[in-house]
């Protein structure tokens, strides 16, 4: 049994994914803390999505132990899971929007299953969510492919958003934005952390959001984790990948910007 | 585990104190809405209200949402104070405040004679489209060919050839399986039926016409839409929904003629080739029913369709297999370039692809009947 801090909501202890004769992540351990905004970076393709996937249980583990808000996959029972996936909401990286129902019926797609809740209420909760996202109510009687790319995110944050979740997995959330509707979303984020509390989990490259965004980060290199701590903890790491990434041209540019 | 929820109403002077306590949260949510259902009442006749939130230990959207909605049905402008309110839920008070404040449109109310024009008109003006998207795949298949005749060199031989042998080559095992088990049953059943009269040696007449005008080539056609249309139409659907038909064309190429004639002109070369098949295994299938169950010897079978039949039925039959082959093609692609972006979309047009071309397969059958009477073949 893991010594369980009451702080810790997500801890990962020697984690091991691969696939086929390829490890991805080596004995890889991480704390995530309640209430914090966690931002995990990494090369691509060095398996950020991977930890997330894992870390949410689409992706079977090799070895090691993952434990979220208490739950270990591997002891709990089959109720004690789907009350956990209850609790967590995850905005993926292309929306993940069902296509078939509008924007209203996705919001309220997990109420519908997971609450008794009447159908105004429902539709009213649903208006709340597509406003706190920045959508207007009207938006909610489209459907997914008539949205653009920005809207798209928020609408599938606003079905993250669904049932008010304690932890919320991002996986590039600013990806495919230009940057003024990146820098929007970012701060929509941490607006919406700060009102509701909950604590995210975002896998990102975008280096802005890291700046106005993430209390911790936490750097993915060679299927481990080679650096955590507040930015400018992180930056002073002497791992290689971490010195390019953060004193790379493009970062340099952000800092001296952002000074 | 969470408290119970509750909403304590008490009179105070002119001040109605509502004082909700323990876990006001998605996870109670029927609770939570029982209660404030219950003090709804009170609510609306309250000049003042002072909401006591100091007994709420946990709070979301949905609990901040359903106080303010009670708040807000009191009667107007009702003189709200909050107190006790614990600073971390301060900030999705204000958010809730601000959001549902413009009521929705009521759905339009409906005079019922006028809904029942408005789905006539809108089903008709369906049907149009449906015609008019067939004429216009029609017309950009034969520009695509007249383009070609120019510069006959651009035709996609390797692709269409690709596709012969998928639609062709592929499904010639359960072509020849299924007309060969419809000649059994036609045999079986003429045999069975004529045998009353004495009239046996017909059922001959009766397999060779029936499988060479009709049956052979109707039954493989029927089977290539359901086969090879649904799969163009899905083909092209998907890759509708992923853009990579734009892709295609602003590229420079046509996607008329790079990927919708290849697979029509497969269908065109395919069709007729299953269908001589189908009927030889159709014949094939009477032949040996009447043999086994009506006791005809083979020759006998042989020499008597050699009298029944003529190669006109043949011809008749074997010239219906192009056209039909055309219609399932411009129906399959046309479908499939209708669809949007959804994945219902993509299931229905494949249904809708599947549907018309055999009920345009069917009628195109019925023309070609009247038209060949009429010519005396």
């Amino acid at each position: 049994m893991i010594s369980t801090h009451p702080d810790v909501v997500i801890r990962v202890r020697d984690l091991v994914v691969g696939f086929g004769d390829q490890v991805v992540l080596d004995q890889l351990s991480l704390d995530v803390l309640r209430g914090e905004v966690l931002g995990l970076v990494g090369a691509s393709g060095g398996g950020k999505t991977v930890l997330l996937r894992a870390i949410i249980g689409l992706i079977p583990k090799r070895q090691g132990q993952i434990e979220v808000m208490g739950v270990d996959r591997d002891t709990a029972s089959h109720e004690q899971i789907r009350a956990l996936e209850r609790r967590w909401g995850i905005l993926f990286q292309q929306g993940a929007l069902f296509s078939s129902l509008t924007v209203r019926e996705n919001i309220q797609f997990p109420m519908r299953e997971n609450l008794d809740l009447s159908q105004s209420t429902m539709d009213e909760l649903a208006n709340a969510k597509l406003e706190m996202v920045g959508l207007r109510s009207s938006d909610g009687m489209k459907f997914p492919a008539e949205l653009s790319g920005g809207m798209t995110k928020r609408a599938a944050l606003a079905r993250a958003l669904a049932l008010d979740p304690e932890i919320l997995f991002l996986d590039e959330p600013t990806s495919g934005l230009d940057p003024i509707s990146a820098g929007e979303f970012d701060t929509l984020i941490k607006t919406l952390q700060q009102t509701l509390g909950f604590t995210v989990f975002m896998v990102t490259h975008d280096l802005y959001s890291l700046h106005v965004e993430c209390d911790r980060i936490a750097v993915l290199a060679d299927g481990k984790i080679v650096a955590i701590g507040p930015l400018d903890e992180v930056t002073e790491s002497d791992h290689p990948w971490v010195n390019s990434y953060f004193q790379g041209k493009r970062a340099r540019l952000l800092t001296r910007a952002t000074n | 585990m969470p408290s119970d929820s509750t909403l304590t109403c008490t009179t105070k002077g002119e001040w109605l104190e509502l004082a909700p306590a323990g876990s006001w949260t998605t996870g109670r949510s029927a609770a939570l809405e029982d209660s404030v259902a219950a003090a709804m009442p009170q609510v609306s006749t309250a000049r003042k209200i002072s909401v006591n939130m100091a007994g709420v230990r946990e709070l979301d959207t949905l609990g901040a949402w359903l106080l303010e909605r009670l708040v807000r049905r009191g009667p107007r402008k009702p003189e709200v104070q909050i107190i006790g309110l614990p600073d971390r839920y301060r900030g999705l008070l204000d958010q809730v405040k601000r959001v549902n404040l413009q009521s929705a449109e009521p759905p339009a109310n409906k005079n019922k004679l006028l809904a029942i024009f408005e789905s006539i008109g809108q089903s008709s003006f369906a049907l149009s489209t449906e015609v008019i998207t067939f004429l216009e795949m029609l017309a950009a298949v034969s520009f695509a060919i007249a383009r070609l005749l120019s510069r006959p060199w651009h035709f996609r031989l390797i692709s269409a050839v690709n596709h012969v042998y998928r639609v062709g080559w592929q499904s010639i095992p359960i072509m020849l399986l299924i007309t060969f088990l419809i000649g059994c049953i036609i045999a079986q059943q003429g045999i069975f039926h004529f045998r009353k009269f004495g009239a046996d040696a017909y059922v001959v007449d009766m397999v060779g016409i029936l499988v060479l005008r009709e049956l052979g080539v109707l039954i493989v056609a029927i089977m290539m839409a359901g086969r090879s249309g649904s799969a163009y139409t899905a083909e092209l659907g998907s890759m509708k929904m992923r853009e990579e038909i734009d892709a295609l064309r602003m590229m420079g190429f046509d996607p008329v003629e790079v990927l919708i004639l290849p697979r029509i002109v497969a269908l065109i070369v395919a069709l007729p080739i299953l269908a001589f098949l189908g009927s030889m295994a159709a014949l094939f299938g009477g032949g040996l029913v009447a043999w086994l169950y009506g006791d005809m010897n083979p020759e006998i079978f042989i020499a008597r369709l050699r009298e029944a039949v003529s190669v006109t039925h043949f011809e008749v039959g074997m010239i219906k297999a192009p056209f039909m082959a055309l219609v399932i093609g411009v129906v399959a692609c046309g479908e499939g370039l209708r669809v949007k972006g959804s994945a219902a979309s993509l299931g229905l047009q494949t249904t809708n692809s599947v549907v018309k071309s055999i009920f345009l397969v069917i009628v195109l059958d019925g023309v070609f009947a009247i038209f060949f009477a009429s010519i005396g073949m």
